[in-house]
């Protein structure tokens, strides 16, 4: 059934690709998962789980620091690791590529590094109404802090940006620009090139959160000519517990250190500290070594298969999702952007979405339900929260078919 | 399709206390009120309370957002407690309680429930225990003069 749906929306057979992923296989309250929460944690593939039982079983020690061999083996994978994430966005040094435990961590960085040192009383900071409270929580900090303003551009009705307004709320004030590339409570892809190519006309630097966005877009900072570009392992395939920041060379070169502490140094007396060159600069203390190594290797895992064509599968996924969803009466998709990656948040009358949630999930099928830590967002469209069914290139048609079967069901008992 | 445990729970009683709640109103002035709130869900409610001066709970109501349990936790609760005692409510909150989290099994340990014993498949379902009390934290919080709660 699995491989017949696939074969039904192009030539990406995946079967053999659910064979990577040993979850896939599992039952749920008796019955076979339907994963359909990738937009919270995806799920990983045998080979990034194999690179963590080999660094433990083989090559476990710190990094950049013994002259033993476990250690220069593990500094190895780890500074492998980096190229492999400097390919993945095509960055075009691996010193721009700082590994931090996630996206968050990443935002955070910016927002104390880069934020602490140019941002100043009166100024202004510009986010938006989709952000995850990731890229918001930060600023508000930071603009509280500084007396400094946040300003956000706002949403229309089908969950882009008002591009309009972005144009006119760009200032001599504005200090920096955080935009999500593709939202996790809408699916909406915004046009981050454009906007951020619109920031620079009047050098404001822009930081793209794209966690949501790596999982199903090609991305290319070098052609985005994004100034910070921020992601998670585990919404990418990795392991939970490590993201990485990409930020253009200069901008990491001049920034001050973010934490303090081990590895982020050259020398240090209680005169005068010299800090490390970039990225070391940024990471303080003895990192996630295996979950390092893991996103590396779930990067190469994408690359290796093919994203454009992951990507092309997953998307005729949502375009087959979207269809037999808006046939069900009574619901209604939140999100309707004319770019969308593989998210469908909707909301069913009369029918609040953690019984939703809680009846699916019996069925095996898992979805998330709530806010999506996007609060603003929910306010926006006069709701309390959503239920969201998000999709990987491991998911089928078939599955869609089974959620389907089961949003009815729970119509069925709430009419 | 949906299986037993849970249809159990979701059940025509709370159903039908989910589309139509009982005491779902503002009771102004009242005597006694509180506001529940989950922040995972995003579940709120004000539970208003009446007392007189034997300690009767002579009116109780609600208003508030959520899910069915949530809700339909709110309205039984408003019309189990209303002409007893307020300090019955302390029994029955931690029967409630117990009975939510599975430490009370209603077919097995005697309990003074009654047919709030519909509730007792969110045991099964560790997630939603919080949406089956807050109205119970709630009413608890306004019979002891605390005027917010949270769940969280």
């Amino acid at each position: 059934m699995i491989k017949e749906s696939a074969a039904e929306l192009n030539g990406l057979d995946v079967a053999a690709l659910r064979d990577d992923f040993p979850i896939l296989n599992r039952e749920v309250h008796g019955r076979p998962l339907v994963y359909l929460d990738n937009a919270a944690s995806s799920q990983m593939p045998r080979q990034v789980m194999d690179s963590y039982a080999d660094y433990f079983t083989r090559h476990h020690s710190n990094v950049h620091r013994g002259v033993h061999a476990l250690s220069q083996e593990a500094t190895d994978l780890f500074e492998g690791a980096r190229l492999s994430m400097q390919t993945f966005l095509n960055a075009g040094d691996p010193g721009e590529i700082v590994f931090t435990s996630g996206a968050t961590d990443a935002m955070n960085l910016v927002a104390q590094s880069f934020g602490r040192a140019n941002v100043k009383e009166g100024d202004e900071v510009l986010i938006s109404a989709m952000e995850h409270h990731s890229n918001i929580v930060p600023w508000k900090m930071l603009c509280d802090e500084k007396k400094a303003v946040l300003k956000v551009i706002p949403l229309k009705d089908n969950g882009e940006l008002d591009l309009r307004a972005y144009t006119a709320l760009l200032s001599d004030k504005t200090r920096i620009v955080g935009v999500m590339h593709v939202s996790n409570a809408l699916g909406t892809v915004n046009p981050v090139r454009e906007m951020i190519a619109e920031a620079h006309e009047r050098n404001i630097p822009v930081l793209v959160d794209g966690a949501q966005a790596v999982p199903h877009i090609t991305v290319d900072v070098q052609d985005l000519d994004c100034d910070f570009y921020a992601l998670s392992g585990h919404k990418m395939f990795g392991p939970t517990g490590v993201g990485v920041l990409y930020g253009k060379k200069e901008w990491l070169e001049a920034m001050p250190p973010y934490r303090g502490g081990g590895d982020m140094i050259l020398s240090v007396s209680f005169d005068e500290i010299i800090y490390n060159r970039i990225p070391h600069k940024f990471e303080a203390g003895t990192p996630g070594i295996a979950q390092v190594i893991g996103i590396g290797k779930a990067a190469e895992y994408l690359m290796d298969k093919g994203r454009d064509r992951l990507y092309a599968y997953e998307n005729s996924l949502l375009q087959y999702a979207t269809g037999k969803l808006s046939q069900i009466d009574g619901l209604k998709i939140i999100g309707t952007a004319e770019n969308k990656a593989s998210v469908i948040s909707f909301v069913i009358e009369g029918v609040h979405p953690h019984d939703i949630g809680t009846i699916l999930d019996q069925e095996g099928i898992a979805v998330r339900t709530g806010h999506h830590c996007a609060q603003p967002v929910m306010e926006r469209y006069s709701i309390p929260a959503t239920t969201r069914a998000s999709f990987a290139f491991y998911n089928t048609t078939a599955e869609v078919d089974t959620l389907v079967k089961g949003i009815k069901s729970v119509i069925e008992i709430f009419k | 399709m949906i299986q037993d445990r849970t249809r159990q729970l979701y059940q025509e009683l709370l159903l039908d206390h989910n589309k139509k709640p009982r005491n779902f109103r503002i009771i102004d002035p009242a005597d006694h009120e509180a506001v529940g709130h989950n922040p995972l869900c995003g579940d709120k409610l004000v539970v208003y309370l009446n007392v007189d001066e034997t300690g009767t709970v002579t009116d109780v109501s609600f208003i508030g957002e959520g899910c069915a349990i949530s809700k339909a936790s709110a309205s039984m609760m408003t019309k189990f407690v209303k002409g007893r005692k307020t300090e019955e409510i302390d029994l029955l909150f931690h029967e409630f309680h117990d009975m939510s989290t599975g430490k009370l099994d209603p077919e097995r340990d005697p309990h003074n429930l009654g047919h709030l014993s519909v509730f007792s498949g969110v045991r099964d379902l560790p997630a939603r225990v919080k949406c089956a009390t807050l109205a119970w934290h709630t009413l608890q919080a306004a019979v002891k003069g605390k005027d917010k709660i949270t769940t969280e």
